[in-house]
């Protein structure tokens, strides 16, 4: 294990975990290939692209939540000058509904088109109704607001529990239940219409005897907001429809063959006619898997026979993309004196937004994944309302139910008179032990990152003072495997090229090149790697699920291995040997026959042309044995008692990382999914009128965390290796957010004595809070 | 069409003159007219300062400045922090310390502390995370950019020696 704190001297203590010095090239700190570019500003995103003849487009949106578009007039905005195409949705070929695997959530492509530009009806505020391509972006906003719509205004529906109730008024006239069993599963429909898309169970054992068995008992209900993911770059799709009818599309994605599915399927046009140019990408967080803007760009280039792009607003991001699901959680637990979890009730109901889709199958699996539990009752609901369609955000589904499940887990540990972390471990999940939905675990780090926390310095070391807390809490999500693709080149210098479809969004360019240098005995700074676009590189799943490092990881080592035997044949060839007398090992080739007779892969590499010709290698990787990850959070704060501000003083996260590729960027991801929580336990929320419309649509009144709300981020890299992949890497990326709300929840109430039931604990909620403790308890 | 203005301004130590509308944002200007695209939008309304420039040595949001606003003005941006003999220490220590993520908002950053340091290369931590409060990072939280500020501060200190 290593820590940030110790990151200038040597760790302070070493675990036989980190297995850093296994490997010469994994687990060492090298600048990343694309740095240099990105602190110069010379790195190309997705709104720097530029080309002769380009337009500019501009969406109209809707100003109401619900209603139907009875007319939509465009004469007025194409007579101003400068204006050169309008389309709405009569312009997208109606598709039939189907089912596309993006990695993190589900997409139906009738759906996706009704979202992208509304047909019959407008169902949030902020949903795109048409869009203009003009000589500027001034122009085309102008021609935007000359556009009429006639609308017949429907009341909103913005309460999930009330989108529930049987009487409700529904979104989707042809929307009915389906039950299901398995978080992708179609289920069975039910035939009853209703704003509940589905409903997901899982259950086990015998739950009322489990009650009956229980000396303690916890029943506790939880309500959370909206949030967004808030990357600081916009979307943005610049496109070229080509008379030939190939399709150009360059933008910022986490995936841009998701993109071409997506893409073609909206317009229903073959995959093969779509071309997708990843440019580098200013965060996603899972919010940038959808598409919303390149359809529309595409249709708008068709039109117009020039390339169009468009650029969101900041305003157009919160209120036209992500976020993801605000929730009503009521969960049950019961312990023994021993505090053996002998039954769990969870009941989740999680915002879909506009269209079917939330995350909630995924918060009924994980948040109690990492107890062993015999006997359990999930129900999770997917309810649409009149807010944006919810997408993918860090461990989608996740931190919701967790904030539940781990908050009244301290709740029981308070009635049980138990150290907290004791609770956890006595229930800590095992390898074999079953997850909620039955499958049972495979490798997993819960006992030793629970472990690492109670022993923590911060954990043992008393906190002093008036109105302070400590908090801690559990994370787990199961990680994504998927497909990727790698090509290597060997050049002549022995430098070698790594090209992979994984967009880079936080480092993988050095931590997929790193592994494949520790195949070839060459060093980081010998690799060059860089992102494909669709032509030129093979299939690979998006940057999320935090498969990227670990899955295009695979495909590299592999192309690696095969380098590796390529140039030991060739090797053979100069030393007029079989290759099985080559051996190979640090980088050095070696004649067996004549162990004086050595050659360094970069020597090699300079005689590859009279030896044969280049030598380049393709795989693609199709992982097995995924590695779940495990973040647990201990949490000092203060909270002023006047003002309800809660301040944090101490923050450390723990999490099994399997093998830390590039540990930087390791613990910048563990930083960076702790400090997302804490906006999103003490400030974020998407805040709406009761007509529906969203009032903190800007980076002013949408507080995300800056510097000057945090201390340093205290990482703790705990290292159990997975066993699907060959230096024992596991995803990093996303757990880290899921313990943070409920940590920093329950550190609040052990500073004021009173426990807060909802996100976010702003402070108007704290002092509410402690208003109703002062009559309460 | 709408009347363009004729602007003389000097952009990283570099005379330039632009033709812009009144309306142009000094962001939209130097992303769209100058060719500068190292300067980014995160938001166009000052809440996130990815669009960070130094303007008469002032640091400030380009996109709550007008492109007409420039003229006779010193504009630093991004693509003038490092010089022919490499980079600022600023920049050599965002890459040495892992101080981005997405590298989205890394222009404003480095912009934003080269103010900063150019004034008070003793900087604290505390004095760093108050200046830098003005810039958003969603992908680090903030931790290895301070570290990065804080360790550019002692070069440049070093080298003033």
């Amino acid at each position: 294990m290593t820590s940030t704190a110790d990151r200038k001297g040597a760790p302070s203590y070493t675990s036989e975990n980190y297995s850093s010095a296994k490997y010469k090239v994994v687990g060492t700190r090298p600048i990343r290939h694309d740095g240099l570019d990105k602190v110069t500003g010379r790195a190309k995103y997705g709104a720097d692209v530029s080309m002769s003849g380009l337009l500019h487009g501009k969406l109209l949106r809707s100003p109401h939540a619900h209603a139907k578009i009875l007319s939509i007039d465009t004469s007025e905005a194409l007579k101003l000058e400068g204006v050169k195409a309008v389309v709405t949705s009569q312009d997208l070929p109606i598709v039939a509904d189907q089912l596309i695997d993006l990695a993190e959530v589900m997409a139906n492509p009738r759906v996706m088109a009704e979202n992208i530009l509304a047909g019959a009806k407008v169902l949030y505020k902020g949903h795109a109704i048409a869009a203009v391509a003009a000589m500027s972006p001034h122009v085309a906003e102008e021609a935007v607001g000359r556009i009429k719509v006639e609308y017949e205004v429907l009341p909103p529906l913005l309460d999930v529990r009330e989108a529930m109730k049987d009487d409700a008024p529904l979104l989707h006239d042809g929307l009915t239940t389906r039950n299901t069993a398995e978080r992708f599963g179609k289920g069975t429909d039910t035939g009853v219409k209703s704003n509940i898309a589905s409903h997901i169970q899982f259950k086990r054992g015998d739950v009322e005897q489990g009650f009956k068995d229980a000396h303690v008992i916890v029943e506790r209900e939880y309500n959370t907001k909206g949030v967004h993911q808030g990357y600081l770059e916009p979307q943005s799709s610049t496109v070229n429809w080509a008379p030939d009818g190939h399709i150009t599309v360059w933008t910022s994605t986490q995936g841009h063959f998701g993109v071409r599915a997506q893409t073609a399927a909206v317009l229903a046009v073959p995959e093969h006619m779509v071309k997708v140019v990843p440019m580098e990408i200013g965060g996603g967080f899972g919010g940038k898997i959808p598409v919303y803007l390149d359809p529309v760009c595409a249709l708008l280039s068709k039109k117009t026979g020039k390339p169009v792009k468009i650029v969101l607003t900041r305003k157009e991001v919160f209120e036209g993309t992500g976020p993801t699901s605000g929730t009503f959680m009521r969960v049950k637990f019961g312990a023994d004196k021993n505090g053996l979890i002998t039954a769990v009730e969870l009941f989740l109901a999680y915002e879909a937004g506009a269209f079917p889709g939330s995350p909630v199958g995924a918060g009924a699996n994980t948040s109690l994944a990492p107890y062993k539990i015999d006997n359990l009752l999930i129900d999770g609901y997917d309810v649409t309302v009149n807010k944006p369609k919810v997408q993918a955000y860090r461990a989608p589904g996740s931190p919701q139910a967790a904030f539940a499940v781990e908050t009244a887990l301290d709740v029981l540990a308070d009635e049980l008179g138990m150290d907290p972390m004791d609770l956890r471990l006595k229930n800590a999940s095992k390898e074999g032990d079953r997850q909620p939905s039955g499958v049972p675990l495979p490798s997993v780090g819960c006992v030793e990152v629970e472990q690492a926390m109670k022993e923590h310095d911060h954990y043992k070391t008393p906190l002093k003072g008036p109105n302070r807390g400590r908090g801690v809490a559990m994370g787990y999500w199961g990680n994504g495997g998927m497909q990727s693709s790698a090509t290597l080149t060997v050049n002549s210098n022995g430098t070698v090229a790594v090209v992979t479809g994984s967009v880079d969004i936080g480092g993988t360019r050095p931590a997929v090149a790193m592994q494949a240098a520790e195949v070839l005995g060459i060093s980081a700074e010998d690799m060059r790697p860089s992102v494909g676009d669709t032509d030129s590189v093979g299939w690979t799943g998006v940057t999320g699920g935090s498969r990227t490092a670990f899955s295009t990881g695979i495909a590299a080592i592999t192309a690696a291995e095969d380098i590796k035997d390529r140039m030991i044949a060739r090797a053979a060839l100069v030393w007029e040997v079989k290759p099985e007398d080559v051996s190979f090992r640090d980088g050095v080739f070696t004649n067996g026959k004549n162990s004086e007779e050595r050659l360094t892969f970069k020597e090699l590499a300079g005689k590859l042309m009279a030896t044969g010709g280049p030598i380049s290698a393709s795989a693609a990787s199709n992982p097995r044995q995924v590695g779940p990850g495990v973040c647990g959070n201990i949490v000092d704060v203060e909270v002023d008692p006047d003002t309800g501000k809660v301040t944090i003083l101490r923050y450390t996260v723990v999490e099994d990382v399997g093998q830390a590729a590039h540990p930087s960027y390791v613990e910048g991801q563990m930083q960076g999914g702790a400090v997302q929580g804490i906006g999103w336990a003490l400030n974020e929320e998407y805040f709406f009128t009761d007509d529906g419309a969203m009032q903190n649509s800007s980076f002013l009144d949408y507080r995300m965390p800056t510097s000057l709300d945090l201390p340093m981020i205290d990482t703790v890299l705990v290292e159990v290796p997975n066993p699907g992949h060959p230096f024992g890497l596991r995803g990093v990326g996303e757990v880290s957010i899921v313990p943070p709300m409920a940590a920093i929840s329950n550190a609040i109430s052990h500073a004021l004595g009173v426990r807060v039931d909802r996100l976010p604990m702003s402070p108007g909620v704290i002092l509410e809070a402690m208003e109703a403790g002062k009559g309460g308890k | 069409m709408v009347r363009k203005v004729h602007i003389h301004t000097n952009i990283n130590d570099g005379d330039v003159e632009f033709l812009c509308e009144e309306r142009q944002s000094l962001l939209e200007v130097l992303r769209d007219v100058v060719g500068l695209t190292g300067t980014k939008e995160g938001c166009n309304d000052g809440n996130c300062g990815a669009c960070s420039v130094i303007l008469d040595g002032r640091l400030v949001d380009s996109c709550l400045v007008l492109g007409v606003e420039a003229e006779g003005k010193e504009i630093t941006t991004i693509e003038g922090i490092a010089s022919v003999d490499g980079l600022h220490p600023i920049q050599q220590a965002f890459l040495e310390e892992a101080a981005l993520q997405c590298g989205i908002c890394t222009p404003g950053f480095i912009v934003a502390a080269k103010a900063l340091l150019d004034r008070e290369p003793e900087a604290d931590e505390a004095r760093i995370r108050h200046w830098l409060a003005g810039n958003l990072c969603r992908c680090t939280g903030y931790d290895k950019i301070i570290r990065a500020v804080m360790k550019a501060g002692e070069t440049v200190q070093g080298g003033a020696r």
